[in-house]
């Protein structure tokens, strides 16, 4: 993982718990320790995944382009791109997906490495198609009833426990 | 199982024995994990917070191995029971700070725990006091499989377990060493040492994780990297360095007692005299001094306190611990009087075994 104010590698992780919220960054240790010197610059609140995030963009968009990268939206849970760059955690597992071009070299950056080495669920997935289609539908059936649209909502609703009772069994 | 109940115990990464561990307080490992059919934790709202919950801690109760266990909602916990669990970290700063529906599952001898929607749905963690990762890895990696039968975890086949952050994704694992390094502080040797270990990719974090600084020369050797290496792998990466950071911290000791054993008996003798003797003290200078007392003992300039006695002391003299103790809220200056009342007891009682009068 690289320093988020310059290439070295990350020492230190501080978390700042001074301001309304708890913000983290992730330093090598002469950034760290100009940033604990100076105390912290309330503008700097940014997780290392957004700074990879930007520093990934500044290099391979051009504005329009990341302009128009930032209006797309995952299917299923509704995350723009824009709100993964700006909070640094994706909406749901289809975002891998769905997101893949972009992610793929972030992934690449900070691990090394892109493919999965480790351990496999024993317990064999159901499908993700199923699971996937739940996360929508749920999301679906929330719109619905705030829209008050209840009787779709309750349709979806129905729709979401058969897939449930499904997937349970 | 009630939180009180664990008030009266010290926690397990705090017992002090298990290999190397006058250096190697504990080894833990967390696997992060997400439940494939719900979104992750930041695009849930209340509902799916509250069924996520529900869903985990009813499949938990169907689980026979994890009978036994404690089952908390964090939400309706008091803030000095979610600081309580925080200083035994059995749970995270972020878990007890966040809002909506969560839960931990709490082993009563605390060898685990289990988080639901902290940052991923779940977070699996497993401590072990001195150094024994193999035994954490091989009791977190069966909880896993236990929790894999019951719950559908979103996977991916080319980048393995997903997870809210992709600095987590593939294993979603951290493996985590703790080491209390006073003398290679005290030397002026530890940014060096953590230097070399960010060029191999480890990352160093202070007791409470990220965030805290290093209190009482605590420090947390951990992997940075979760993806294209295998469990095993990362956890090697983690343990091939700490015998080397041992002997440092082994060097460090031995040329601070050739170089200057009078000072360094002196500084011991000055920290201890002051837990001894304080009318009131902030939980930053007993860390402080405690520090320098257990690495006095570690070094037999100190032989009428046990190892364990000042671990213990290190987790009961937080915040936290104090009021539960006390049984009775108490704001800063109360809980500092009623910190040094306790330091008093506990070492007058260690200190008179060896001092009849």
């Amino acid at each position: 993982m690289k320093c988020q104010r310059c290439d070295k590698q990350v020492a230190f992780h501080i978390t700042d718990l001074t301001g309304e919220s708890a913000s983290e960054v992730h330093l090598c240790p002469s950034c760290a320790k100009e940033y604990l010197k100076n105390d912290q610059d309330p503008t700097e609140d940014q997780s290392s995944v957004v700074s990879f995030i930007s520093k990934q963009l500044q290099i391979g968009q051009t504005a329009e382009e990341l302009a128009e990268l930032d209006q797309r939206v995952c299917p299923v849970c509704g995350i723009s791109f824009f709100e993964f760059r700006k909070i640094g955690r994706l909406g749901c597992p289809n975002d891998y997906t769905y997101f893949n071009k972009e992610l793929e070299p972030l992934i690449l950056n900070i691990h090394g490495e892109t493919k999965h080495n480790g351990k496999v669920p024993k317990h064999s997935p159901i499908g993700t198609e199923v699971q996937t289609q739940l996360i929508r539908l749920r999301r679906e059936m929330n719109d619905a009833a705030e829209k008050e649209d209840y009787e779709r909502a309750s349709k979806i609703r129905d729709k979401i426990r058969r897939l449930e009772n499904g997937a349970e069994s | 199982m009630i939180i009180d109940d664990l008030a009266k115990q010290i926690g397990q990464w705090l017992r002090g024995d298990g290999p190397e561990s006058d250096i190697v307080i504990s080894s833990r490992i967390r696997l992060a994990r997400n439940i494939a059919e719900f979104p992750f934790i930041r695009r849930c709202n209340d509902i799916d917070r509250a069924n996520i919950e529900s869903m985990v801690g009813r499949k938990i109760k169907e689980i026979q191995s994890l009978a036994g266990t404690g089952y908390f909602n964090v939400a309706q916990l008091s803030s000095v029971d979610r600081q309580f669990l925080v200083e035994r970290q059995l749970i995270s700063r972020e878990l007890a700070n966040a809002d909506g529906a969560r839960a931990v599952v709490i082993d009563p001898h605390e060898h685990f725990s289990v988080m639901v929607n902290e940052e991923d749905h779940l977070r699996i963690q497993v401590m072990k006091s001195g150094l024994n990762l193999e035994a954490a890895w091989e009791q977190v990696d069966s909880l896993d499989d236990t929790l894999d039968q019951k719950l559908c975890y979103a996977f991916h086949p080319q980048y393995g377990y997903l997870t809210a952050c992709p600095t987590n994704v593939g294993t979603g694992m951290r493996v985590s060493v703790m080491l209390h390094l006073p003398a290679l502080v005290l030397t002026g040797q530890i940014d060096k040492v953590f230097r070399s270990l960010q060029k191999i990719n480890l990352a160093v974090r202070g007791l409470y994780g990220e965030g805290s600084q290093a209190m009482g020369d605590f420090y947390q050797i951990s992997n940075q990297i979760t993806l294209g290496k295998s469990e095993l792998e990362l956890i090697k990466q983690v343990s091939d360095v700490i015998p080397v950071l041992i002997s440092y911290e082994r060097k460090a000791r031995d040329f601070l007692l050739e170089e200057n054993r009078t000072d360094l008996q002196d500084q011991v003798d000055k920290a201890l005299d002051t837990l001894q003797h304080s009318v009131q003290i902030s939980s930053e200078e007993t860390m402080y001094l405690l520090s320098k007392v257990r690495m006095g003992i570690n070094m037999e300039l100190v032989k009428t306190i046990e190892i364990p006695t000042i671990n213990k002391l290190f987790i009961h003299t937080q915040p936290a611990h104090l009021q539960k103790l006390r049984g009775s809220e108490m704001d800063t200056a109360q809980r500092n009087v009623a910190r040094a009342d306790y330091l008093r007891s506990q070492l007058k009682g260690s200190l008179g075994k060896s001092f009849p009068n």
